[in-house]
Formats: structure tokens, C-alpha cells, sequence
């Protein structure tokens, strides 16, 4: 299958006369897959480089332009057990990866700077208790300030400049008294040194920003990794299209290589990959992904049909738009632009804690100023004293205590299946009360499932299912599936619209439509007690059997209804299919409030009304229906089944069959919010100790740098307490 | 008190080597697969250009 791709779209010259290729690798984990990989493919010959990224699960190809064959390496690659994609890396991811190396950058100037003025430090630090001449200590100074001001001036731009747009946007930040302290750091030290003073304070300033630089760059990478995993999942679901490149001739394609104005042909049992318009065929489409609906729709010329469509009967021409024409994706937009406006006015608890911090600091400096004054000091001594106060206050543990929680936390999250992507989620994440759940696709899983299998016999099962495997409708492959067969049977026909029949050791066999295989009474039966089923008929012979196809729960569904609602948590169904699908499936998980036939304008309302009650939402669903939903919930979360425009409003994306990831979210999210409470409180002890210290005029540069790395290192440590995984 | 006149600048000279090691080593990418260097050092030798496997 993969063979046919075309893989021009991904394609890149590295160079003179080389080609190069990413491809992301499902089932690269160990160092052994790695080697295995490379020594297969730098085998092959005209390969010039074949390189795994282990942590990536990604493999770079580089070969001599125009002598092989891209699909030969996927093809060599099944050969080897692992199947592989090509793929693109996303601005998001670029933009990621660039700043984690600009981070890392900087932090290799801060250390090594911090590291070298340490060298100089601690003679100081010794001399001044014992033999060392004033000339000679002002020397290392004058040497501490060649290395730190310009490591400084480089390795801080990400604070000041962070600071300078909280500043002029009229706010306030973690970055600005971190930046003030910096300044005003260096500025003592260089006006001391040049007063040939004791005390100078380059080994502190450069090591809290060291300090920083680390926490950031954790954070980052965390996102870096995260991106690139998600960028992966997007090029496994290997979206691919079928293009028509003349009139008459087709060829598949990524996805991503359709432009508007493209036309497509989409064929039962396909999902619909772009957005457009239907120019020609008739057939049944099932929208479910997108507004809920689980009953299927009709779509003739002139219909919008969106990503994520399942064809369900006959063949469409389908011509890709971009973005306009359908009236659903519009009003989406609109209410989507609302919800994103409303969400940014969410603080987030540094730049509370910021705004209660800064204030206090500054005027109990100037405090310390006036009252040394008022005491009799010298105007030199007091400005010097109130700034000492300034840099040992200056919040390298506040600075840290939620980086580091936060980057502990999305590892355990990536652990249990959980992909942030927003940094502020798991605040926000941790403050809800409610969880709202969309129905189809979220709490049911969103491939079709046999559901009264135990009923029919075994053997029977089997002969259907190699009997469906003729048949392209998704209802007759939910069959094949759940049989699990592999061989098809000979000479089997297809009636459009019907089914498919044929002859089976001499005796004619059927499966399709009830009317087609004249099992009306069974098909009644079933849909009398469940009318949200699809009935697929088997006749063999005389005895004939009723397949009853739905959507079926996510295996673990009730137990983490259960769970959240032991948590005290009130769990209710919004859902935009109708009433009898959405009553049975709240009746089987216990959920007491739900709403069914919601529109999404009806969607934010109801978040909205919550919001006013004070409760603070999870939004937990996937259609294109939820996506305003997902944008204007306090949280929210997609299953990576979503539609994209779903996917990329949520603040998570969870992934697998089950859907204990949402309890883990919530889980491990309120633990780290406890974490980074109880590290903001560390903070403040911390200064509680070393303000009075500072304001007694007590502070020399050792106290300084070991109060600040001290403090630093408690707080990470704490942070490391966020690690331990939830339900695995 | 002269051995500083050797030792400061050679001990600046070593820290701003170390510095371009490091700069040099995150330009060429040694940083973008943490997990797989790891591993890379222990490793079998690969085998010269297709020698050595023919036994």
C-alpha cells in the first residue's frame, strides 16, 4: 500500500546531487532497532547517510539524487518488522526546536562563565580572611567582570527581553524582578570593583542565571519532545488522498500535498482527508467525527464534506476548499475566534505570585535604604545594603519552582499517554470541578464494533467475516474485524447498496442489508431494543443471523466516570446526537446529567453558564462540532483520534483506546499544582530567612551564592517528587 | 605572585576552549538525540563499508 505513495511532496536536496528524506518510525525503542536500521539501509548501496534519532523515533536518509527509490526504504524497513512514514516537521515543532537550542546556547555561556568565575570567587572568598593584598583581590574582580558582563549581556536576553514586553504591555512578571536583581547585581559589583571595595557580587548574578537558563531549558525540551511525538502520530495516521492528476487518470498522495481546487476521489470505507465540496456521486457518509451524529447522512453534488468523513456506500468526486463553502466550518471559526479571545485572560500562578512578590521586595528595600539612613549609615552603605537585599531576594527559587514542576509533570503525563500543548494546562487542568463529556467518539471509541458477537455462533462468525472481507462498507468491516480473519472467500460479487453474495461449498451465502438477505424480523428485533444500531444480515443457505453494529464504549469509560466522580468531580454528557443514543450511554456509565442534539453555539453556552455558576470545566470530546467547546472550557482535552482544528485547540491530547488518560491528567495535574504551591511557599521561606540576614547588612558574596544555589537545588529537588506516574 | 601572569591567562584560555567545544558540539547536533547517544557508545563497531560481514 505504502509502496504507491508519492513521495515527491517530502523530498529534499541536501546538497549537490543528494536527496534527503525524513521518515517518523513506529516501533524504534531500543539501542538494537537502532543499529539493526542503520546497518540495513547504509547497505543499501548509493545510501550516503542513514541516521536514527532514538529519541524521536525518527530516521534521516540521505542517497544520491535520482539513483533509488524512496518507497524502496519503506519497503526495506517492513522487510526489517517496522513500518514507516514520511513526514514533515511543522513550524510549531520548528519553531520549538529552535528555541530549546537557543536555550541550550545560552546556558552552556551562563555555566561556563558561572564555573570560571568561581575559579577566581574562591580565592576571594578565602583571602579576605586571610592574606590577600587589596591589589590582588581587585584584580579578580576586574577579571570576574571581563567574563561575567558579556556572558551576561548574552545568556540574559531571554529575561530582559521577556521583562521589557511584560513592562510595556503594563504588567508585570516573574522575568522583571528577575531582571532588576541581574541589573542591579552587576551594576554594585562593577561600581564596587571600581571602589576598590570587598564585596562584589559576579559569581551570584551569573549563577542565577545559570540556574534559570536550566529550568527554561528543561521546559523547553519537554515541549520540544512532545511536539516532535505528536508530529510523528500525525504522519502514522499517514493521511493519503486520491487525486485526480488528469481527468481520467488517479494517484495517491499524502494529504498534505492537496491544494485547493484539487479533486479527489473518495471511495467507500475511506476517511475523507481534506475539506471540500462534493462534485459528482451519490453515497451514504457517516459525519460522526465531526458534529456527533452517529445516524449516517446522504451526500449528493453540491454537499460539504469535511476531514474525517467515513464514506459509507458509493463513490464521491470530491473538489478541496480551502476552509470556505462549508457553512458548519464558518460558524465553527466564528465561535472559535470568540473563544480564543476569552481564554487569554487566564493568569497563570508565577505571574499571580509575581504580582504579590515584586511589590513587597522592592519596598522592603527601600525600607532597609530609608531605615540605615534614619540609623546614621552613610548614604554609600545604605544603597549599598538595600541592593544586597535586592539580589538575595531575587527569585532564583521562585524563578524555578514552576518550570521545574511543570517539566517533571508533562514527562509523567508523556508517560501516561498524555501530550500537552499549552505550558499553562496543567494549572488550569488541576482547578476543575466538572468534566464534560462529548458522547461519540470520545466516551465510544470511533471505530464501528460488533455487539451482539456472543449471541452467534463461533463458525458462523468466521464465514461472515471472510465473506465480508469483499465488501468495502464500514459496517461489513466492522464484521471482518471482529471475526478476525484474514481469507477472503473466491468469487464473491458485490449488489451496490446491498451487500455482497456468493457460493460457499455449493450453497449460496449473503451478507448486507436485512431486505437483501430476507432477515427483516431479525433486523426488527435488534433495532426494537437497540435503535441506535446498524443491522448487517447473514444468510447461509436457510439460517440467517443479524450483526448488530454500534459504536462501543471505551473499554475503561465507566471505571474513570467512576473514579472522577469518587474524586468529587460532577461528570455530565454534552453530546450533538440524539436523545436515545446519548440516554443509553449515560445510563451505562451512570452519569446523571446529560444533554443530547446539542449544536455547538449550545455547546459554549452551556460551558458559559457554568462558567458564570463558578464552576471551572473540563471539556473532554473530538468532533469539529466540540473544537469552540474545547477553546472556550477553563481545560480541555482531545482524544488523538480529534479532528485536527479539535486537536489543536485542546489544551491535551490523549492517546489509545482507553480513557484513563483523562483521570491522570487530572491526577498528576493537581499534584503538580500542589508542588508548585508548596515550592512557591519554599521560596518564601527561603527569603523569610535570608531577608533579615540581608537587611542587617550581613550579606557578603558566599552567603549570597550559597543561599541562592541552595534554595535552587531544594526547590528542583521537590520538583522531582511530580515523577511518579499515574495508572501507568 | 608572578605565576599569575601565566596561570590567569592560561586558566581563561581553557575555560573559553571548553566554551567553544561546547558551542561547537551543540552546532553539530550532539544534543538532538540524547537517548540514541547513549546507547551509541556501546555499540558494536559497525562494519567498514560491507567488509567484514561476508563470514
Amino acid at each position: 500500500m505504502q509502496a504507491d505513495i508519492d513521495f515527491s511532496h517530502y523530498l529534499k536536496s541536501a546538497g549537490t546531487g543528494l536527496m534527503h528524506l525524513d521518515l517518523a518510525v513506529e516501533g524504534i525503542n531500543c539501542a538494537g532497532c537502532m543499529a539493526k536500521i542503520e546497518r540495513n539501509l547504509s547497505a543499501i548501496p548509493d545510501v550516503t547517510s542513514a541516521r536514527v534519532n532514538l529519541t524521536d523515533s525518527r530516521l534521516a536518509l540521505e542517497w544520491k539524487a535520482g539513483a533509488l527509490e524512496p518507497a524502496l526504504f519503506v519497503s526495506r524497513l517492513a522487510e526489517l518488522g517496522y513500518k514507516a512514514y514520511p513526514f514533515e516537521r511543522d513550524d510549531a515543532e520548528t519553531l520549538e526546536a529552535r528555541r530549546a537550542q537557543g536555550l541550550l546556547r545560552r546556558l552552556g555561556v551562563a555555566a561556563f562563565a558561572a564555573m570560571n568565575v568561581m575559579m577566581l570567587s574562591v580565592p576571594v572568598w578565602s583571602g579576605n580572611v586571610s592574606d590577600m593584598l587589596p591589589e590582588q583581590r581587585d584584580f579578580f574582580h576586574w577579571l570576574s567582570a571581563l567574563i561575567v558582563l558579556p556572558a551576561a549581556a548574552y545568556s540574559a536576553q531571554p529575561f530582559f527581553s521577556s521583562a521589557l514586553s511584560a513592562l510595556r504591555a503594563r504588567g508585570v512578571n516573574m522575568d522583571v524582578p528577575i531582571s532588576i536583581g541581574i541589573i542591579l547585581a552587576l551594576a554594585t559589583s562593577v561600581i564596587e570593583t571600581v571602589n576598590h571595595a570587598e564585596h562584589a557580587y559576579f559569581d551570584a548574578a551569573i549563577m542565577l542565571i545559570a540556574f534559570l537558563l536550566a529550568g527554561r531549558y528543561l521546559d523547553q525540551n519537554m515541549r520540544r519532545r512532545t511536539r516532535a511525538f505528536a508530529g510523528n502520530l500525525a504522519a502514522l495516521k499517514a493521511e493519503t488522498a486520491t487525486k485526480f492528476i488528469s481527468p481520467t487518470e488517479i494517484r495517491t498522495v499524502p494529504a498534505a500535498a492537496i491544494r485547493p481546487g484539487d479533486v479527489v476521489l473518495l471511495r467507500p470505507g475511506e476517511r475523507c482527508a481534506v475539506d471540500g465540496n462534493v462534485i459528482e456521486g451519490r453515497s451514504e457518509i457517516d459525519q460522526s467525527l465531526i458534529t456527533g451524529e452517529t445516524l449516517p447522512a446522504m451526500a449528493t453534488p453540491g454537499s460539504a464534506v469535511f476531514a474525517g468523513t467515513l464514506i459509507r456506500s458509493g463513490t464521491l468526486r470530491v473538489r478541496a476548499s480551502a476552509g470556505s463553502g462549508g457553512t458548519l466550518l464558518d460558524e465553527i471559526s466564528q465561535l472559535l475566534d470568540r473563544a480564543l479571545q476569552a481564554r487569554s485572560r487566564y493568569l497563570r500562578l508565577a505571574e499571580r505570585a509575581s504580582r504579590l512578590y515584586a511589590p513587597v521586595v522592592h519596598a522592603t528595600a527601600l525600607l532597609t535604604m530609608l531605615g540605615w539612613l534614619a540609623y546614621g549609615a552613610s548614604f554609600h552603605d545604605s544603597i549599598v545594603t538595600a541592593i544586597a537585599v535586592l539580589i538575595i531576594t531575587c527569585p532564583c527559587a521562585l524563578g524555578l519552582a514552576i518550570p521545574a514542576v511543570q517539566t517533571v509533570a508533562s514527562g509523567a503525563l508523556f508517560g501516561s499517554g498524555v501530550l500537552l500543548n499549552v505550558g499553562d494546562a496543567i494549572e488550569r487542568t488541576a482547578e476543575i470541578d466538572r468534566v464534560i463529556f462529548d458522547k461519540t467518539g470520545t466516551l465510544t471509541l470511533p471505530e464501528l464494533d460488533v455487539a451482539n458477537l456472543a449471541e452467534i455462533p463461533d463458525d458462523v462468525v468466521q464465514l461472515a467475516g471472510r465473506l465480508a472481507l469483499s465488501s468495502r462498507h464500514p459496517v461489513a468491516a466492522a464484521v471482518a474485524r471482529k471475526a478476525g480473519v484474514a481469507s477472503p472467500l473466491p468469487d464473491i460479487q458485490e449488489e451496490p447498496g446491498q451487500g455482497v453474495y456468493g457460493l460457499y461449498e455449493g450453497r449460496p451465502i449473503w451478507l448486507g442489508r436485512p431486505s437483501f438477505c430476507g432477515a427483516d424480523d431479525l433486523a426488527n428485533e435488534i433495532l426494537c431494543h437497540d435503535p441506535e444500531a446498524s443491522v448487517v444480515a447473514f444468510r447461509y443457505g436457510e439460517s440467517r443471523y443479524a450483526f448488530a453494529v454500534r459504536q462501543r464504549l471505551r473499554p475503561d469509560a465507566a471505571e474513570v466516570v467512576a473514579a472522577l466522580t469518587h474524586m468529587g468531580i460532577a461528570v455530565e454528557i454534552v453530546s450533538g446526537d440524539r436523545e436515545p443514543a446519548v440516554r443509553l450511554a449515560a445510563e451505562v456509565l451512570g452519569v446523571h446529567e446529560w444533554r443530547a442534539e446539542v449544536s455547538p453555539v449550545d455547546k459554549i453556552d452551556r460551558i458559559e453558564e457554568l462558567a458564570r455558576q463558578g464552576c471551572k470545566v473540563l471539556m473532554v470530546g473530538d468532533g469539529l462540532n466540540d473544537a469552540p467547546a474545547l477553546a472556550a472550557a477553563h481545560a480541555s482535552m482531545s482524544p488523538v483520534t480529534a479532528t485536527d482544528m479539535s486537536q489543536a485547540v485542546a489544551d491535551a491530547v490523549f492517546l489509545g483506546e482507553r480513557l484513563a488518560p483523562v483521570l491522570a491528567a487530572v491526577k498528576v495535574s493537581r499534584k503538580a499544582l500542589r508542588l508548585m504551591r508548596q515550592n512557591l511557599w519554599l521560596a518564601v521561606v527561603y527569603n523569610v530567612l535570608a531577608v533579615p540576614i540581608a537587611v542587617a547588612g550581613l550579606v557578603t558574596p558566599l552567603i549570597a551564592a550559597a543561599a541562592m544555589s541552595g534554595s535552587s537545588v531544594i526547590v528542583m529537588l521537590n520538583a522531582l517528587r511530580a515523577r511518579t506516574r499515574e495508572m501507568g | 605572585m608572578e605565576v599569575l601572569i601565566i596561570l590567569v591567562p592560561l586558566a581563561l584560555a581553557l575555560g573559553f576552549a571548553g566554551l567553544l567545544g561546547f558551542l561547537w558540539s551543540l552546532k553539530s547536533g550532539q544534543y538532538d538525540d540524547l537517548d540514541g547517544a547513549a546507547w551509541r557508545a556501546i555499540a558494536d563497531d559497525e562494519p567498514v563499508n560491507g567488509q567484514g560481514q561476508s563470514k
